[in-house]
């Protein structure tokens, strides 16, 4: 057997193992850097946007035509303007409490633990990484195997809540469809209806409503109705980065479109009633 | 029509490199993986690259390519604007033996880690028998090719070293949930396996291994994802367990299977198992100047250099390349067949 010649870095023990010296932190020279700045735009002139509309208390019901903005779902504080609260209003009246208060916080959750989201600002907003190959913003890293980040996991039970407020939308987008005593149907209603439309897709598109209803089986063979289920929420869990971004888009545009007639900015347009 | 196109190509070894520069031809219709050979035959005959089947089928030309973790032979040129320089350096998660030559050793210890398929209990081989729409969520990680561009652009083990022995990487997670999902594989515990041994629960999905993966796997929606939910059914969802109780499934659970893993790979006695005679790979032998023999009329030995050194044959006994560890399983039945399905955690190239 012949031996190998001696080479520097090569000890008696074995060569040493080390990764190749490369000075530059990336050598991508695509713009990496776009994909992660548009989401951290885009995120954050939404949460900006979403904000301030929680906290204004006002312009988000038009009683005329029993419009009521997805933000304000459902209302239930005592600040409630007439005919806007349709489960009551137990909650007081505190600038800090939305009106919406026990549903937003799910709904917070349920974007948060997205599996989508968690991409988006992990890049993004974390720098962890921002872009393949691209050295990650932090020095060390644990993943989403320890506190905070472990209840990550916990998204499915914000996919439970978000399907109960999925339904009270969809009422309220229903319920629209009253102007006074008859019914009634504008621009609004395509709007409202076109937000819930996308708020369900978004919302059976989940990674966990995939694994609920079929994933998690071992056979399909013998499950043939999850099956079709299951590839049912496949096609659409294809789009679910897509169906993320538009229900983002449709939910501020519900709501702008809310504020500006209830404010009388402009006037709906109505097609019958 | 060639034209002179200005190259960037890391070279050096684990003692140290830089990235030397080329003006070589570019012809229609070439891919990078064309140009390192015209490298070789023209200006630098000993950069070390290691390719075998120029079709994106054999997962060895593996490399950064402009800074993008690619295939050599899958990279065409014309993707390149004509005055644009191309960068070309080895993959930076492993350790490199020589030029765009890395020890992907790692990858092989994580393979050997993972169980193996474990065969149905009371059933021959032979006599196994599947469902399309059972098997076909496995098959599409069966098209794996192992080129393990996933594994070096994972941030996870990229820029964090220290997390290479708690951390199995992409392509082992796709071997977990190609298992676990198989309608005949006799496992309970891969879910299980998966987050306490393969370290599932570092990924933040991210999503690059998917974007690099040169066979299209959708690793982390149809794998990674999926898998990351199967463990939270066990371990964080109280609906399930509900439902666990009331229905009594748990006590259909064989509880055996629940309980740790005994196997080789679980317990992490194959981890640094011997390759050949526990010499790691490493560049073939050079010259006083620092380069390396081209032609094999000058080498000692007929055939290429290789990585391990050269070697005689017949292996001496007990001197074997590898050995697989033997395989354990749930002890269902003792008196269960228990030969595998002939395909090995460790499919090497």
């Amino acid at each position: 057997m012949t031996t190998t010649a001696t080479r520097p870095g090569v000890g008696p023990s074995g060569p040493d193992r080390s990764r190749a010296a490369i000075t530059a932190k990336t050598l991508r020279t695509d713009r990496w850097w776009l994909a992660p700045l548009i989401t951290f735009v885009g995120l954050g002139a939404w949460v900006a946007y979403a904000t301030v509309r929680v906290f204004m208390h006002k312009w988000y019901f038009v009683e005329a035509y029993h419009y009521l903005t997805p933000f304000y779902s459902p209302c239930l504080t005592d600040r409630c303007v007439e005919g806007s609260a349709l489960f009551g209003t137990p909650l007081p009246s505190f600038w800090l409490l939305p009106e919406a208060a026990l549903t937003l916080p799910f709904l917070l959750l349920f974007r948060l633990t997205c599996y989508y989201y968690r991409k988006a600002y992990y890049r993004a907003f974390w720098l962890s990484p921002p872009a393949c190959a691209v050295p990650d913003g932090h020095a060390k890293y644990t993943g989403e195997t320890r506190f905070p980040l472990i209840f990550q996991n916990a998204h499915r039970y914000a996919f439970y809540a978000a399907m109960i407020i999925s339904l009270i939308n969809t009422y309220d987008a229903i319920i629209a469809f009253r102007s006074g005593d008859s019914f009634g149907f504008g621009l609004g209603n395509i709007i409202l209806v076109g937000n819930v439309v996308m708020l369900w897709l978004y919302t059976l598109s989940c990674h966990s409503c995939r694994h609920i209803t079929g994933g998690r089986l071992k056979h399909f063979s013998k499950h043939p109705v999850r099956y079709r289920i299951w590839t049912f929420v496949s096609k659409l869990n294809v789009r679910h980065m897509q169906l993320a971004w538009i229900t983002l888009g449709t939910l501020a545009l519900t709501d702008f479109y809310v504020m500006a007639l209830s404010a009388g900015w402009f006037s709906d347009l109505r097609f019958v009633g | 029509m060639g034209t002179k196109r200005h190259f960037r190509v890391w070279r050096g070894d684990s003692a140290g490199g830089d990235i030397e520069d080329f003006d070589v031809e570019v012809n229609d219709g070439e891919v990078v993986l064309d140009i390192i050979h015209r490298l070789q035959a023209t200006q630098t005959p000993d950069l070390a690259c290691r390719w075998n089947c120029k079709a994106g089928k054999c997962g060895s030309c593996s490399m950064e390519i402009n800074g993008k973790p690619r295939l050599g032979c899958m990279t065409r040129m014309s993707t390149f604007e004509e005055d644009e320089t191309v960068t070309i350096t080895p993959l930076r998660t492993f350790p490199v033996i020589r030029d765009l030559v890395t020890d992907v050793s790692f990858n092989y210890d994580k393979a050997r880690e993972t169980p193996a398929f474990a065969p149905p209990p009371g059933v021959a081989p032979g006599d196994y028998r599947m469902q399309q729409i059972d098997v076909e969520r496995s098959q599409e990680f069966r098209k794996c090719i192992e080129c393990f561009l996933c594994q070096n652009t994972c941030h996870v083990v990229r820029d964090h070293e220290e997390n290479k022995a708690a951390f199995s990487g992409p392509r082992y997670f796709i071997r977990a949930a190609e298992l676990d999902m198989h309608p005949l594989d006799d496992r309970e515990d891969r879910k299980e396996y998966a987050q306490s041994h393969q370290g599932m629960g570092f990924c933040n999905i991210t999503k690059c291994c998917t974007e690099v993966c040169p066979e299209h796997i959708k690793i982390t929606d149809n794998a990674i994802i999926p898998m990351k939910e199967r463990v939270v059914d066990r371990r964080y969802d109280p609906l399930v367990w509900l439902g666990r109780k009331i229905f009594r499934r748990d006590q259909l659970d064989d509880s055996e299977s629940m309980a740790p893993s005994t196997s080789v790979g679980v317990t992490d006695v194959a981890k640094g198992a011997p390759f050949t005679h526990t010499r790691g790979p490493e560049g073939p032998e050079v010259r006083e100047d620092g380069r390396m023999d081209v032609s094999e009329i000058s080498l000692p030995t007929q055939g290429g250099p290789s990585p391990f050194g050269d070697q005689e044959f017949p292996m001496p006994p007990g001197r074997v390349a590898y050995q697989q560890p033997a395989p354990q399983y749930p002890h269902h039945g003792e008196d269960g067949d228990h030969s595998t399905d002939g395909r090995h955690s460790t499919e090497t190239h």
